[in-house]
């Protein structure tokens, strides 16, 4: 039996008067891929939002319920969220560099919590940028706009930054559906390889992308979770007739 | 068509504006005008110059914007990264900022002037400064909101699940995105700052000398164009055009530099 990560107990999540995350309860088993499965609008991305507290930046919203992290409920009871968030790296739908050079977009989260010495900076940069296999095509290149990447490059200098700040856990939010089906592999392997050190958390509407990297599945729809389990036992013998329906392929 | 003739309808305007400034204005530009203060009998056509108003204005709109920068920068960065979330709130307070930009600034300028009657204050450069600033800075806090408002939400969700603070995020990330719009925005409120004349009127007074303190009356090219212009002899009113031409060099030379530093800052932009 593995440790799980993060808990998450009764959340249950409301924007204005939309329901959006219904009475959720599921946990992230550490070190493993675990994908959030579902069609779109069902609350996913809501759902791994809430898990660095993302959602407080939404208006109107009345959240009730626990996440845990590590055991310690990060909505209630700790003093400083920027720790918590340091403690996941995010990668978005589209890829979001800060508005800075390749080099300061990977220091940019040391350099905020007090990291200045050059050459330990360097170091960082070269290794993260090799972690996210992207140290090849811009080492000659680190002081020009990240924005003059490829959307591709960007993602994966969007990896090495949320690397840098050496989370626990990595978020990512249909990272590959702005993607090119290259870079898409590309980041889908560095997950796989990713996953000995790192939690990571993965939300897809891709069935295929679900199949081939994940070890435990989440599948959610209209803001409930429908089944959760084991990827194997999930593909191979789903227990929900929504589940089967959406495995078959005919689903709306 | 109709976008090519009202382009051409405000070229034209401009072009017409500058051509009487000039035409008027540039024969009796010279040395003499730029370098010396008014001497005895300047307005009937003496000998002097404008120096106390070029300088006097150059004071004021500096010192203004500074002082508006200290105060709109910080409010526009809150307004769009603390009040994220209360949009309500955030609408209410552009609403009044729209409302504070729409007052004419001669009620900025009688505004300012009661108080200072109360306080039994003389028009100063100092008090000019102020009312200044707090007519122009509306005209900066907005320009930036809106420089602010079209950064993408997932640039400040980027910036957050790095651990960055509200603070850090503003300063390191959202101030670099919106740099070029920034800059617009103080240049349009030094342009604003410079240019006005009601503002002025009551609380900066006019003088023939160079201001050498805060507290010190000051004169300014709007003023000194308008009490030229008001002079019955032709000569005068010829300077009046000189001073004009000065102001409109201030204004370019200002637009020319800003927009050149905003470039150069601009180029680590996210489209």
């Amino acid at each position: 039996m593995q440790a799980d990560k993060i808990v998450v107990k009764n959340l249950d999540l409301k924007i204005e008067r939309e329901h959006i995350l219904k009475n959720i309860n599921c946990s992230i088993p550490e070190k493993k891929i675990t994908v959030i499965l579902g069609p779109s609008g069902c609350g996913k991305t809501t759902l791994l939002k809430s898990m660095n507290r993302l959602t407080d930046l939404y208006s109107k919203k009345i959240i009730s319920g626990a996440i845990e992290l590590n055991g310690i409920n990060i909505y209630n009871g700790i003093s400083d969220i920027n720790d918590v968030r340091r403690k996941m790296g995010l990668l978005s739908q589209r890829p979001a560099p800060l508005p800075m050079s390749i080099y300061k977009n990977v220091t940019y989260g040391l350099r905020i919590s007090g990291r200045r010495s050059k050459k330990f900076l360097k170091l960082r940069v070269e290794h993260y940028l090799k972690q996210a296999n992207l140290w090849e095509e811009v080492k000659d290149r680190l002081n020009t706009p990240a924005s003059s990447l490829s959307i591709g490059q960007q993602q994966r200098l969007c990896l090495a930054r949320g690397l840098a700040v050496d989370p626990e856990i990595i978020l990512a939010d249909e990272p590959t559906s702005a993607l090119d089906p290259l870079s898409s592999k590309a980041i889908e392997d560095k997950f796989v390889e990713l996953k000995n050190h790192y939690t990571i958390i993965l939300v897809t509407h891709a069935l295929r992308q679900a199949r081939r990297i994940a070890d435990y599945i989440i599948f959610m729809y209209l803001g409930e979770i429908i089944e959760q389990g084991d990827a194997t036992e999930f593909f191979t013998h789903p227990k929900n007739e929504l589940t089967k329906a959406y495995l078959r392929g005919s689903f709306n | 068509m109709l976008m090519r003739a009202t382009c051409g309808i405000i070229i034209l305007v401009m072009g017409l504006i500058l051509f009487t400034i000039f035409r008027k204005g540039l024969p009796v530009l010279n040395w003499q005008i730029l370098t010396s203060v008014p001497k005895g009998g300047y307005y009937f056509g003496g000998e002097g110059g404008i120096l106390n108003a070029i300088l006097g204005s150059l004071y004021l709109a500096i010192g203004s914007t500074i002082l508006s920068l200290i105060i709109s920068l910080p409010s526009a960065l809150f307004l769009n990264i603390h009040l994220k979330k209360h949009q309500k709130l955030q609408n209410t307070i552009r609403l009044f900022i729209d409302v504070l930009w729409g007052i004419p600034s001669v009620v900025y300028g009688a505004f300012a002037f009661t108080i200072m009657i109360y306080f039994g204050f003389r028009a100063s450069l100092m008090a000019g400064i102020v009312t200044v600033t707090l007519f122009i800075s509306p005209i900066m806090i907005r320009g930036m909101d809106e420089a602010l408002k079209t950064i993408p939400n997932t640039l400040l969700e980027a910036a957050y699940s790095l651990g960055s603070t509200k603070y850090e995020t503003a300063y390191r990330v959202f101030l670099r995105q919106a740099m070029p719009g920034i800059a617009t925005a103080i240049l349009l409120s030094f342009g604003r700052a410079i240019g006005d004349a009601a503002s002025v009127l009551f609380t900066t007074g006019f003088t023939d000398n160079i201001p050498k303190s805060l507290t010190q009356p000051a004169a300014t090219l709007p003023l000194s164009i308008f009490f030229q212009l008001s002079s019955p002899i032709p000569e005068v009113q010829q300077r009046a055009y000189a001073a004009a031409i000065v102001l409109t060099v201030i204004i370019l030379l200002i637009s020319i530099t800003g927009r050149a530093i905003s470039f150069r800052y601009s180029k680590n932009d996210i489209k």
